[in-house]
């Protein structure tokens, strides 16, 4: 694709709300590897969004790029309405960065730490110490505000890092893989947090390797792999994307079987554990159609499962072979011979 | 606010923070004046006899002779501790978060180099104060005692700039530790202990052309009434070059570096 074309795509204004965040053919390579390869973004304001990819797919690089951390090799984007590459310091004005490992300073307390942030922003005493408070009782680590980071649990490390990100009152926040490492409980917090920024107006672009934290926060989902973007859509419209959710028929009896075969022509056969999977969705009207034709033809199944895809079925297909990276080509791992 | 005063706020900010950091571990400042001081006391009273006969005078007279070299070797050393706070704070993800901040690039290493500054000249006042306690006279007038300042601190300045680069080309902390070693051992190899002249041809050389001669020449010519000659100015000279240069490196390793 061309990269250098269009310095600023800012065709349909109309109805569209204003993109918080656009990207246009961005590239970067570290020396003959190539790890992104012309990705493109628009995430309007106010949304949350999600850049979803297994390690080394360039997710935490595209968060460097857009938060002016490093500089791209090709394309163009704009955050909050600024450049990256003009204008990185109006960038960094009207963002929010928090890495995939907590940016504090250890030797200073959380209190400490907050006022840091505040200085830097200029804030003035008085309105650094009050933001500070603010902060330290919205994440509810008032009562260790004494106590050095360095002593602090990596969830209490995620909250204060969330803290200091947010003394600036950012209008887009980028949060690199803001959950790993962390327990279930402190990732519902985080959960949680980030609905309650987005409900600010916030806008919040996150990476991901869990599909399920896409599913939960995010309005759109990009799937990253190898530096490409392979698929983006809402969530349902991913879903809908790779092959449907089917209902799985085991019988005991050959003969039921071999009927049965004969009413779902289109379904998937395995002779060897006497299971047909009808495809088609999910909802109870498909499933009492479909047990009306068990029924007319007078076939007994021994049991029945309903599978809905999910995201593990997107991801899985979308990206080849996800946990192994092996060539596992376009056979989805997860479905079973499909005709 | 003008970019100056940008600049200025968000420097002191992070001296402050530097500054904090020392005061919370004092044991890094007074590390870096327990050295000389035990230099001080390893010179004088286990070698100072006999180096001091070497020199033609006693223990007091070597003491007059060392204590000026062994202030510049702290100056020299305490600076370099600046490496590890640098490279130790590259590696945390702060720097990142500050790089992803509207603020004046340089104030992170400014707010380093003037932090560190500030904590050897303070440790230095300690070495003095021990010298005195241990029988160091100095005939300096006022007048000469703040230019004695006003050198050590071109000094902390220029070897602390150049120890933030090597701060910032090591990788780990270790590293980073380990680099400055050089520069600390420097002052050995010039007329800090013994006169230059004292030594084999080679090294003798070495010695004289060194930076760190004609700096320990200069304070001991302000301390101590020697004569100073051109030593004043070559020191000057070298501060200056040593300072541009670290400070250039730095800034250019700062601004291409992201660790992490």
């Amino acid at each position: 694709m061309p990269s250098s074309v269009m310095p600023t795509p800012r065709r349909g204004d109309g109805p569209r709300p204003p993109a918080a965040v656009s990207a246009v053919g961005l590239r970067k390579s570290y020396g003959d590897k190539t790890v992104l390869d012309g990705i493109d973004l628009r995430i309007p304001a106010g949304s949350v969004f999600a850049l979803l990819g297994p390690n080394g797919a360039g997710k935490t690089t595209t968060v460097q790029i857009l938060s002016t951390l490093v500089a791209a090799d090709g394309g163009h984007a704009q955050v909050a309405g600024h450049d990256i590459a003009a204008s990185p310091d109006g960038v960094r004005a009207a963002i929010g960065v928090t890495g995939q490992f907590s940016a504090l300073d250890d030797l200073l307390t959380a209190e400490e730490n907050l006022i840091l942030m505040a200085d830097l922003l200029r804030l003035g005493k008085r309105e650094g110490r009050f933001r500070a408070q603010e902060l330290l009782q919205r994440f509810d680590i008032a009562d260790v505000a004494g106590k050095r980071a360095a002593t602090f649990s990596g969830g209490m490390r995620r909250r204060l890092d969330l803290a200091m990100m947010l003394v600036g009152d950012p209008q887009v926040i980028f949060l690199d893989e803001p959950t790993t490492g962390l327990d279930p409980r402190s990732r519902r917090t985080m959960w949680d947090t980030v609905r309650s920024l987005v409900a600010g107006g916030t806008t919040v672009f996150l990476t991901t390797q869990y599909l399920e934290e896409a599913d939960q926060l995010a309005d759109r989902i990009a799937v990253l792999d190898k530096g490409r973007i392979v698929a983006e859509g809402t969530a349902e419209q991913l879903k809908a994307q790779i092959p449907g959710g089917h209902v799985r028929l085991r019988f005991t009896e050959t003969a039921d079987y071999e009927r049965a075969v004969a009413v779902f022509p289109g379904a998937a056969t395995d002779e060897e554990d006497l299971t047909l999977r009808v495809a088609g969705d999910a909802g109870l009207d498909a499933l009492r159609a479909l047990l009306d034709r068990l029924d007319t033809a007078g076939i007994s199944a021994a049991d029945l499962s309903v599978h809905t895809p999910d995201l593990d079925d997107v991801f899985l297909t979308l990206t080849g072979d996800g946990a192994t990276g092996t060539g596992a080509h376009d056979t989805p791992r997860t479905k079973e011979n499909q005709r | 606010m003008s970019t100056l005063t940008y600049a200025v706020h968000d420097s002191m900010t992070m001296l402050r923070r530097n500054l904090r950091h020392a005061m919370r571990y004092p044991s890094v400042s007074l590390g870096a004046a327990m050295m000389p001081i035990l230099m001080l006391l390893l010179f004088v009273y286990a070698f100072g006899d006999s180096i001091g006969a070497g020199m033609g005078g006693g223990r007091d007279a070597y003491l007059e002779y060392l204590t000026p070299g062994v202030i510049v070797m702290g100056v020299a050393a305490g600076a370099m501790s600046t490496s590890i706070a640098v490279c130790s704070d590259m590696t945390q993800g702060i720097v990142n978060r500050f790089r992803t901040m509207n603020i004046t690039r340089s104030s992170f290493m400014t707010g380093h180099v003037v932090g560190s500054v500030v904590q050897t000249m303070v440790s230095m006042v300690l070495v003095v104060a021990f010298a005195l306690a241990i029988g160091f006279r100095s005939d300096a007038t006022p007048l000469e005692w703040l230019a004695a300042a006003g050198l050590l601190t071109a000094i902390a300045f220029a070897v602390t700039w150049l120890s933030a680069a090597l701060g910032l080309i090591s990788k780990t902390v270790e590293s980073a530790s380990n680099k400055p070693l050089l520069v600390q051992f420097l002052p050995f190899l010039g007329s800090a202990f013994v006169p230059a002249g004292s030594m084999s041809p080679g090294l003798r050389w070495f010695a004289e052309n060194q930076p760190f001669t004609p700096m320990t020449e200069t304070l001991r010519g302000l301390l101590s009434g020697s004569a100073i000659g051109d030593n004043g100015w070559i020191s000057l000279a070298w501060c200056a070059g040593i300072s541009l240069g670290g400070y250039l490196w730095s800034r250019s390793l700062f601004n291409s570096t992201t660790k992490r």
